[in-house]
């Protein structure tokens, strides 16, 4: 029973951060149509900036800011350098351009920093909080609740409450009525990609500690959980990226604690078929599958 | 017009003439080159049958598989299981050979049934996502199910010598070239066949527009999984053939990066050109080995080299993807075929008067696409 509890506790943690990665992945959807293969390699890169920085300055709390910066920089970068000539006519060269930004980025990383696997450190206590005698959440994991908890927060904020957020929407959802209204909506486009890859590389960098360490391929694994999870939430639906981010991570948690570590590739690979055999749209999502 | 030999030949005919011609020809080839070369030869027939296979995929029925590289597993851990069986029950030669080919594209073809059923129903990125999926569980799937698949080491298998009657006339290299050359010859005619069959224009049909082609009556599901699993079947005998040329086959050799590298040859070779991933294959093959060589070259510092050696051909293939896809969408096949285009046109207005012309290839999808069934027209236009 402890020992159930203590997965569960540490599946919330582990499925806020898939969440925030899902919610990455529903953002750049959203406003490009466009699933960002290349999302994962994009953090990995913000990380290995975050680590450099604090490696510098020894404050884990610059590295962490500049991991949201060089995140957004990355997002820009993409955007205006490569994605932007991604040819419209086919659904698929955008996602052929993001394999080629994974393999160009991770083998740049290779290069410039080799294959060894770094360590990570974060300045919180790695033992587990014990409540009433049972070992629930490590501090760390409590940190990492709580940031994506504010940052779905502030996100919802900004796309609910502001102007920005309702130029956002309003240039993906009908890109050509919004230019007439005086949306700017390429600019909107990039502000997504940024805000987008800002997220990711959050997610990747408090993901990083709880692993190994940071290697140009940390975040392989972590794209294809978060991919799972947008596509059990549905790409369309924020709020579905969270449950399924937190239902994804309880599940990873219990087949990895109860069968081993070894089972969860693929037991995501299962869930992923069962859930697009059964709804192909996402669990969550009350809209009518796309077509084509 | 480009001068044609044999004029009269057209249709399946002529596929299977220059099928023939072409794999007597690279036989006959494989006298003129050294055994390393003949090594590589047989590395390119065997990529080439996973990328026509992809090719006809992605470019003909518009899926994308980031997977292909586990199909290529399944049908190298078939090949392997089978053989080590058959050489237990003390069957070898040819006919180990076979029925072990054949349960290698049988597995291959089941699981690529298996997602193809589940892509159908789905747009590419999904299908993407699934196959990538499928490509990073491989290691944990090997591992799970060690008793059977060796886990990291992968499974061995006996060496297939030249046989009795050929050993005086040509080495190992050479035979297991040959092997591979026929066996890719065999399943690239048969993708070749189906490309310009009726499955062919059904596949183009689906692609460039799934509602007005089942409006037509072409059931798009179906269609799209016998898409995927022909891909499926090449690339299990693909991953046989290499398994057949190197004597085992791990979880090392089919990760994620080589799954990519199949995607970047088919790409730069030209999606849905058969031509394309000939040449995709032969570049995947020798890129990689010229870098090395070249890296090598310098007298660089080993850490330097280390991390130069892997990475660099990567980053290369990496760059090459972008920049085919951004600015050269046809890749090496679509360039040729404008120049050729272009050259057509020339020569007819020197000739006559401007004509119908007569020899354009269908290269753009049979029915025209309506802009009500793009989900991508939310796009925003720049």
């Amino acid at each position: 029973m402890d020992r159930l509890l203590f997965l569960l506790a540490t599946g919330l943690a582990r499925g806020a951060i898939f969440a925030l990665f899902a919610l990455s992945l529903v953002l750049i959807w959203r406003a490009a149509r466009i699933v960002n293969f290349a999302q994962g390699a994009m953090a990995v890169v913000a990380v290995y900036v975050a680590f450099a920085v604090t490696g510098l300055t020894g404050s884990y709390w610059a590295g962490f800011a500049s991991a949201i910066v060089a995140g957004a920089a990355i997002g820009f970068a993409v955007e205006r350098g490569v994605m932007r000539f991604a040819p419209h006519d086919s659904p698929l060269s955008g996602v052929i351009i993001a394999i080629g930004l994974v393999m160009v980025l991770q083998s740049a990383l290779g290069i410039l920093f080799g294959a060894t696997v770094r360590p990570m450190e974060v300045p919180f206590d790695e033992r587990p909080i014990v409540i009433a005698g049972v070992p629930v959440l490590s501090p760390y994991d409590l940190f990492v609740l709580v940031v994506a908890v504010a940052v779905m927060a502030a996100l919802g904020v900004l796309f609910t409450r502001t102007s920005l957020g309702l130029q956002l929407r309003a240039s993906a959802f009908a890109p050509e009525v919004s230019r007439l209204l005086g949306v700017r909506v390429s600019r909107m486009l990039t502000i997504g990609w940024m805000l987008s890859a800002a997220v990711a590389a959050l997610a990747a960098l408090l993901l990083v500690p709880t692993e190994l360490g940071l290697s140009p391929h940390s975040t392989d694994v972590l794209f294809v959980y978060a991919f799972t999870v947008a596509v059990v939430g549905g790409l369309d639906s924020p709020p579905g990226a969270l449950l399924g981010g937190l239902v994804v991570g309880v599940l990873m948690s219990l087949v990895t604690g109860y069968l081993g570590a070894t089972v969860a590739p693929i037991a995501v690979l299962v869930l992923l078929v069962v859930v697009l055999l059964v709804r192909p749209g996402g669990i969550f999502s009350a809209r009518q599958v796309r077509q084509a | 017009m480009s001068p044609r030999i044999l004029p009269g030949l057209t249709g399946t005919p002529r596929l299977l003439v220059t099928a023939a011609a072409l794999t007597v020809l690279a036989i006959g080839g494989t006298f003129l080159l050294d055994p390393y070369r003949n090594y590589q030869l047989a590395l390119v027939a065997a990529y080439f049958c996973a990328t026509a296979g992809l090719t006809l995929l992605i470019g003909l029925s518009g899926q994308l598989s980031l997977g292909h590289a586990a199909l290529m597993a399944a049908g190298g851990y078939g090949y392997a299981l089978t053989a080590n069986a058959l050489t237990e029950s003390g069957i070898d030669g040819v006919p180990r050979f076979l029925v072990s080919l054949v349960v290698a594209v049988v597995a291959a073809g089941l699981l690529g049934l298996l997602l193809g059923l589940a892509g159908a129903r789905l747009s590419g990125p999904y299908l993407a996502g699934v196959t990538l999926a499928l490509v990073i569980a491989l290691p944990a799937i090997t591992s799970v199910f060690s008793g059977v698949f060796r886990g990291d080491q992968g499974v061995q298998i006996a060496y297939d010598g030249v046989p009795e009657a050929l050993r005086l006339i040509i080495a190992v290299e050479q035979w297991q070239a040959w092997v591979a050359i026929l066996v890719t010859a065999i399943v690239v005619t048969g993708l070749a066949v189906i490309r310009r069959g009726r499955l062919g224009l059904r596949m183009r049909a689906v692609h460039g527009d799934e509602t007005s082609a089942r409006l037509n009556g072409v059931p798009a599901g179906r269609v799209k999984v016998a898409a995927f699993t022909a891909s499926a079947v090449s690339a299990g005998a693909g991953g046989a053939i290499l398994c057949f040329v190197t004597q085992s086959v791990s979880p090392g050799a089919y990760t994620l990066a080589f799954s990519l590298l199949l995607v970047v040859a088919v790409v730069v070779g030209g999606l849905g050109s058969i031509g394309g991933a000939a040449v995709g294959a032969v570049v995947v093959v020798l890129l990689p080995w010229l870098i090395g060589t070249a890296i090598g070259a310098f007298d660089l510092p080993t850490e330097l080299e280390q991390r130069l050696s892997g990475n660099l051909g990567v980053l290369v293939f990496g760059a090459l993807l972008i920049v085919v896809t951004a600015v050269w969408p046809g890749g090496l096949a679509g360039a040729l075929r404008r120049r050729r285009r272009r050259e057509n046109r020339m020569l007819r207005a020197d000739q006559m008067p401007p004509a119908e012309p007569r020899d354009s290839r269908p290269a753009e999808p049979a029915i025209p696409a309506s802009p009500a069934s793009h989900p991508i027209s939310t796009e925003p236009e720049r």
